[in-house]
């Protein structure tokens, strides 16, 4: 299978979403420049994490005018699985695929830890694998990771299983709305999170909890070739 | 029209009469102001070394692994495979006095430039930070500003800031140090190095456009003692961009990967003039530039203010001739500036027109080699024999050893960093394998088994009582620090923070720390590869303590033998390796219960020293131990207690030998040459043995056991408690208080 991972000016996390892909999973990545206009060929698309335009205005905000966006659109229009981390989760509310807006933290401060997040939906292509109400640990690393909707949004939500994630026991690191790490869209084909799947892949650097999420993928899409 | 030179001039610029004079001489006629400024900057203490150069002599800097030493942009080592590694520390401390959060991103912008410079990626960062105490408003002020800065840069850029130390002593209060360390990687076969060779080949500007900031920052902010006027300098500090310099940073990589760049150099301090300076003097050429084709940020730039600005994220590249095109291309497409800008020439001169006009002509050779060099006098301070008094009879021992402890554990020097670190993104690049925290930490190499490990760290309190004693002990302790992690040592690089070195006593500090540097590395077989000295951190006539920073570099062949400081198994013995000492002069806990900041830092045997560490690699290697961690600051007794701490915490139950020491000593003292290692009961006659051998203090002292820390008959405390005062400490001191949150 083929992920494609979108670069843009200021991503940081593309060779590490691309160091899983090949190195744990023995996939084909194949990097985008943000502005190339077509995905053909590629099985599913990741938007990594870092600083897209140096995230001076609001994070994602101009990520979401690039050239590539709109192939974005296409592909996840059409069923593709899209998978947006951190950053790539700030692009994807910026773009409107996923509902709601990312604040800055609570304590004003970037925060790099480990947290326990809890699998809430196990019904979609990225949850597969997990297990309802299994906790993961996995690292966050961010400064506007605040989720925040309003109330209409937050019910439909919350009817759809549409809440992937949550921060589990008491923690809520960023202060998010509903204490929600990662939301679908009701298509369950589009999933944004703030954790880093990417950086949870290898028991070596610290946890494997996440590398379920690109393995479920992987199912998900080898079943429907099938 | 350009201001006419003359010597009040010149004595405005930083320079002496003497050194004046000397220009003359050189050019045979008055410098214009363009040539003016380019003297008072290459022959500035920041860039010409000139009071450092004859100590630095001393250093040994080659060994079987080093590829490149002192002399290129940072030093670089073989680490096998076919890969090198590149490292160099520097400092930015005053800039971060005057505007901390620019001052210290712009530090982490410099050193980076300074590694990718030579064609590495930069896998880590690490920093070593000085402060005033925290009660004081401006030092908080400084500390979350500079930890923003820091934050700010480095974790824009993906490079994970993987480690460090910070110190708090009322000495940086009016000049805190900001120290940042970087490393990187690259194929040993694709090592750029900044060189203007090839007569005709072009010279081109790449990343920023320039502008008026920074000008004069090298010599005179840099290069000068600090006073009220000083905060005037502010337009001094350069004000950084990340963003552009991880585009800068791709597009050079990728740049390197083709066959079209001769030599390379990063624009930091004294800007265009430095490096095309440098380069020139590598590589014996001239280079011939033409400021008006320098892409600027404001108009009306005069040749004098292009050539000293230190606007940030620039580099400059010579290329081979007719393979221009394809480097502006790469550059566009990263949405950067490029210009070429002029040609190397053969007849060893710098040129700088604009357009038409000529503005500076000078011999490179004037401003590299004939620079002037400084044996400055020195000799032992008067008051260096008051600060070796130190009475332990007026120094009673304490009644509650638990609350001295706690105290210790909460004191700031010693207390978690955290807070500090939770702000860094410390795990982009997937490659941390040992977190921040610990006495090293370690990264994996991608496609290898191996793992380098990384500390950096030095104890000025320890120089100020005895430079010599302090620089050994800080290259013995960054290196006990690698060995803790099963890691060999394999070079280090120094940033040396000292005060003014036209002071007799500040220069016999710096000339005993850089003697005591050297013979640790001598003994240790660690060459310093890459370094910076930074005089004048004074204010008002007072200086620093002197602070020499080491940072060090190991090598773990194989990751899955690494080591970490904490207990691991209940029932698990905890084994003291060295001797002990009634070592409390220089000692956090002398400072801190008795006001005391004198008599002698702990003595080092540099012998004992090798063979403590042939040991713990040794231990480490055959798997005979679940943990392994150095004893600093806080002695013994802080470091069973760091032991303890950790996400699963344990505790401990020791027993100490009565050993005719005072019992503050026993437990607090500082006596170097030690680690605490914990290991399953049964491998115990096995590491007597090789203790034995090694001919290495060998003390079985306790055992991991139950939730309480206890050493008898001083202390009892529940492990939860010494966690909380641990943990809680630099959170509570920094909570509510006046702040900008400017970190992304």
């Amino acid at each position: 299978m083929t992920f494609g991972i979108l670069l843009f000016p200021g991503s940081n996390c593309d060779q590490d979403c691309a160091y899983v892909v090949q190195s744990v999973l023995n996939q084909e990545a194949r990097l985008v420049w943000h502005k190339e206009t077509s995905l053909d060929g590629l099985d599913a698309l990741i938007i990594p994490g870092g600083f897209s335009y140096g995230d001076y205005l609001r994070t994602g905000a101009i990520a979401r005018f690039s050239p590539v966006m709109k192939a974005v659109e296409k592909f996840a229009h059409a069923g593709g699985l899209v998978l947006g981390i951190c950053n790539g989760f700030q692009i994807l509310v910026e773009s409107k695929l996923l509902p709601g807006v990312l604040l800055r933290n609570r304590s004003l401060k970037y925060i790099c830890r480990d947290v326990s997040i809890r699998v809430e939906n196990t019904g979609t292509p990225f949850t597969g694998l997990y297990k309802k109400g299994e906790l993961l640990n996995i690292p966050i690393a961010h400064a506007e990771g605040n989720y925040f909707c309003d109330q209409e949004t937050l019910d439909d939500l919350r009817k759809n299983n549409q809440i992937l994630f949550r921060y589990a026991d008491e923690g809520n690191p960023n202060g998010s709305l509903d204490r929600i790490a990662g939301i679908c869209n009701p298509g369950r084909n589009i999933l944004g999170m703030m954790p880093h799947p990417d950086r949870s892949a290898e028991a070596l650097i610290g946890s494997e909890d996440g590398k379920r999420i690109f393995l479920s993928m992987m199912e998900h899409m080898s079943s429907k070739i099938a | 029209m350009e201001r006419e030179v003359n010597e009040p001039l010149a004595l405005e610029h930083g320079l002496t009469r003497e050194e004046y004079r000397k220009i003359l001489e050189c050019l045979g006629r008055t410098p214009t102001f363009t040539e003016l400024g380019i003297f008072s900057v290459m022959w500035s203490e920041h860039c010409s070394y000139k009071s450092s150069r004859v100590h630095l002599k001393k250093l040994p800097t080659k060994g079987e692994g080093v590829i490149f030493g002192p002399g290129e942009n940072a030093g670089v080592i073989d680490i096998g495979d076919g890969l090198a590694a590149v490292f160099k520390i520097e400092s930015h401390n005053h800039p971060s006095f005057i505007e901390p959060y620019q001052g210290a991103a712009t530090g982490v912008g410099g050193i980076l430039r300074d590694v990718f410079t030579m064609g590495a990626r930069p896998v880590a960062l690490l920093n070593s930070l000085r402060f005033g105490l925290l009660e004081k408003t401006k030092n908080r002020l400084l500390f979350t500003g500079v930890v923003s800065g820091i934050a700010g840069y480095g974790n824009c850029m993906g490079v994970p800031t993987v480690g460090g130390e910070i110190y708090f002593n009322d000495i940086y209060d009016l000049n805190p140090l900001v120290n940042v360390f970087c490393i990187g990687l690259v194929r040993k076969d694709r090592i750029f190095l900044g060189q203007a060779a090839g007569i005709g080949n072009p010279i081109i500007y790449v990343g920023s456009k320039t502008g008026r900031d920074g000008i004069h920052g090298a010599s005179l902010l840099a290069s000068s003692e600090f006073n009220d006027a000083s905060m005037e300098k502010r337009p001094a500090v350069q004000v950084g961009d990340p963003f552009t310099e991880k585009l800068l940073l791709e597009a050079c990589l990728e740049l390197m990967s083709k066959d079209v760049i001769v030599g390379i150099q990063d624009m930091g301090a004294a800007g265009l003039t430095s490096s095309s300076c440098e380069m020139a003097g590598r590589a014996g050429t001239g280079v011939e530039m033409d400021v008006s084709l320098v892409p600027l940020r404001e108009s009306g730039m005069t040749p004098y203010e292009i050539m000293l600005s230190e606007s940030q994220e620039r580099m400059l590249i010579v290329a081979r001739q007719g393979r221009e095109k394809e480097v502006l291309e790469i550059f566009e497409k990263w949405d950067l500036d490029a210009a070429v800008i002029g040609k190397v020439t053969g007849d060893g001169h710098i040129r700088i027109k604009q357009k038409e006009r000529l503005a500076a002509d000078i011999p490179v050779e004037a401003l590299v080699e004939k620079a002037p060099v400084y044996e400055r006098p020195f000799g032992l301070p008067p008051y260096q024999q008051t600060l070796q008094n130190l009475n332990l009879e007026l120094c009673p021992e304490p009644k509650d050893y638990n609350a001295v402890l706690k105290r210790l554990l909460a004191a700031s020097t010693i207390a978690s960093k955290e807070w500090v670190y939770d702000q860094f993104d410390h795990m982009v690049q997937t490659n941390v394998v040992i977190r921040p925290g610990g006495d090293a930490s370690l990264i994996r190499i991608k496609g290898s088994a191996k793992g380098l490990a990384l500390s950096v760290g030095g104890n000025s309190l320890y120089s100020l009582l005895n430079p010599y004693v302090g620089g050994m002990a800080a290259v013995a302790e960054v290196c006990r620090n690698i060995v803790c992690t099963g890691a060999k040592p394999l070079a280090i690089t120094d940033c040396l923070n000292f005060g003014s070195p036209e002071r007799p006593d500040i220069m016999w500090q710096f000339a005993m720390a850089i003697e005591g540097i050297s013979d640790a590395c001598k003994k240790l077989s660690v060459p310093v590869v890459s370094g910076n000295v930074s005089f004048y951190n004074e204010t008002k006539g007072v200086a620093i303590y002197p602070t020499p920073v080491i940072g060090a570099v190991g090598l773990l062949e194989n990751i899955e033998k690494r080591m970490t400081a904490h207990f691991k198994n209940e029932g698990d013995i905890i084994i003291l390796l060295g001797r002990t000492k009634e070592d409390l002069g220089g000692t956090e806990y002398m400072k801190m219960v008795h006001h005391q900041e004198r008599g002698f830092p702990p003595e080092i045997n540099l012998d004992a020293e090798l063979a403590l560490h042939g040991l713990c690699l040794d231990l480490i290697d055959q798997g005979l131990v679940q943990s392994a961690h150095d004893l600093s600051e806080g002695g013994l007794a802080v470091a069973v207690a760091e032991s303890s701490i950790s996400s699963t915490p344990k505790g401990a139950e020791i027993h100490l030998k009565e050993s005719g020491i005072r019992a503050d000593a026993l437990l607090f003292g500082e006596s170097q040459s030690r680690i605490l290692v914990s290991a399953s009961p049964e491998k115990l006659p096995e590491i007597e043995k090789r203790a034995k051998q090694a001919q290495v203090p060998f003390e079985k002292i306790g055992v991991v056991t139950g939730d309480r820390l206890v050493i008898h008959p001083y202390i009892s405390l529940p492990v939860s408690e010494l966690a909380s005062a641990w943990k809680g400490s630099l959170p509570e001191q920094v909570a509510d208080k006046p702040f900008r949150a400017r970190s992304k």
